[in-house]
């Protein structure tokens, strides 16, 4: 039986944290997020994260927080 | 516990510069500590002067703010007094290698149980972007604005000939290996040596021409290797990542006491 795949729950982010340097975005690698028009990280395609948490453990400012359903 | 709850959250945003590797750095320092359930009663972390320095404001350990390349020496006042404590001592390259160059050794010699953190990032950043012992020959700095004519110490020879018992380098691209090489040095009992290649894209990058943030992390990627992989054998140019050394030496504070009680008569 294969494993399930995880499944996000949310994109908790810290907008007051997040500086825009755009690591997360660039490094996901399903493309799932964006900087929004304030420089912001935004999950932009939710659907698409496989729960990685790549742009958390990258993200310098500690600004988001993928959480999976488990 | 969550990693949040070892963060002075009243601290953040935190002050380092967008695109800053030392926030990573912390990121991955505090995901290690997680993961070897440690108290925060139970670490003490003693930093210098620098942009690198400024971590131990944001972790909610046992904190010292010291002075610029002694952060081993009040470190290792610290492990003799109370040896059951993590001592932790996150330095940058000048802090480290330039003013406390002579400290660092020393504490490699005796091998006392502390785990250095070098985020290098080779330059000064806090200062303005002075060129550092790991700048490299030909970079740029405000101090060598034709060039550095200085070669940089490679830190990995430099602990492993000093004595220290554990030596590994990562960098902030490599988080998930980076998480884990802290996660052994901290367990590693004698003195641990972690040099993290860590992006400065305000006073380094900029000089150098080595991009953003994203650009200096993508030249991380591909310009380091697994220390045992076949690229480290057909691409001897490019740097090496892992664990260097890990070896079993007597420890410093352990063998202090073991002096007392043979000076004591005790056995």
């Amino acid at each position: 039986m294969p494993k399930n795949k995880p499944k996000v729950k949310e994109h908790r982010i810290e907008r007051d944290w997040c500086k825009g340097c755009g690591i997360c975005v660039h490094f996901c690698p399903k493309n799932v997020l964006d900087l929004d028009n304030e420089k912001k990280v935004m999950a932009a395609r939710p659907e698409d994260c496989i729960c990685c948490r790549l742009c958390q453990f990258r993200c310098p400012d500690l600004a988001i927080e993928v959480v999976c359903e488990d | 516990m969550s990693v949040r709850d070892y963060l002075r959250e009243r601290f953040f945003p935190h002050m380092w510069c967008p695109g800053c590797g030392h926030g990573t750095v912390l990121n991955a320092l505090l995901r290690a500590v997680e993961k070897l359930g440690l108290d925060k009663s139970e670490i003490v972390m003693v930093s210098g002067i620098g942009c690198s320095a400024r971590i131990s404001g944001y972790v909610d350990f046992h904190t010292m703010h010291t002075i610029h390349g002694r952060a081993l020496a009040f470190a290792t006042g610290i492990k003799m007094s109370r040896p059951e404590l993590s001592v932790l001592v996150p330095m940058g390259d000048g802090d480290a290698l330039a003013i406390g160059g002579n400290h660092f050794l020393h504490a490699a010699r005796r091998n006392i149980d502390l785990t250095a953190i070098i985020m290098n990032n080779r330059i000064y950043g806090m200062t303005g972007g002075q060129f550092s012992p790991l700048t490299g020959y030909g970079c740029f700095g405000t101090t060598a604005p034709y060039g550095s004519v200085d070669h940089s110490f490679d830190l990995v020879e430099l602990s492993t000939s000093a004595g220290a018992s554990f030596v590994a380098r990562s960098t902030t691209y490599h988080v998930i290996e980076l998480a884990g090489i802290i996660e052994k040095a901290i367990a590693h009992r004698g003195f641990s040596v972690v040099e993290v290649m860590s992006q400065c894209p305000t006073n380094f990058g900029r000089r150098n021409q080595a991009g953003s943030a994203v650009e200096m992390l993508e030249t991380y990627r591909k310009q380091t290797v697994p220390l045992d992989s076949e690229a480290a054998q057909t691409s001897p140019e490019k740097i090496r990542r892992g664990v260097f050394v890990e070896k079993k030496r007597p420890e410093y504070t352990e063998a202090y006491e073991e002096m007392i009680r043979s000076a004591t008569g005790e056995s």
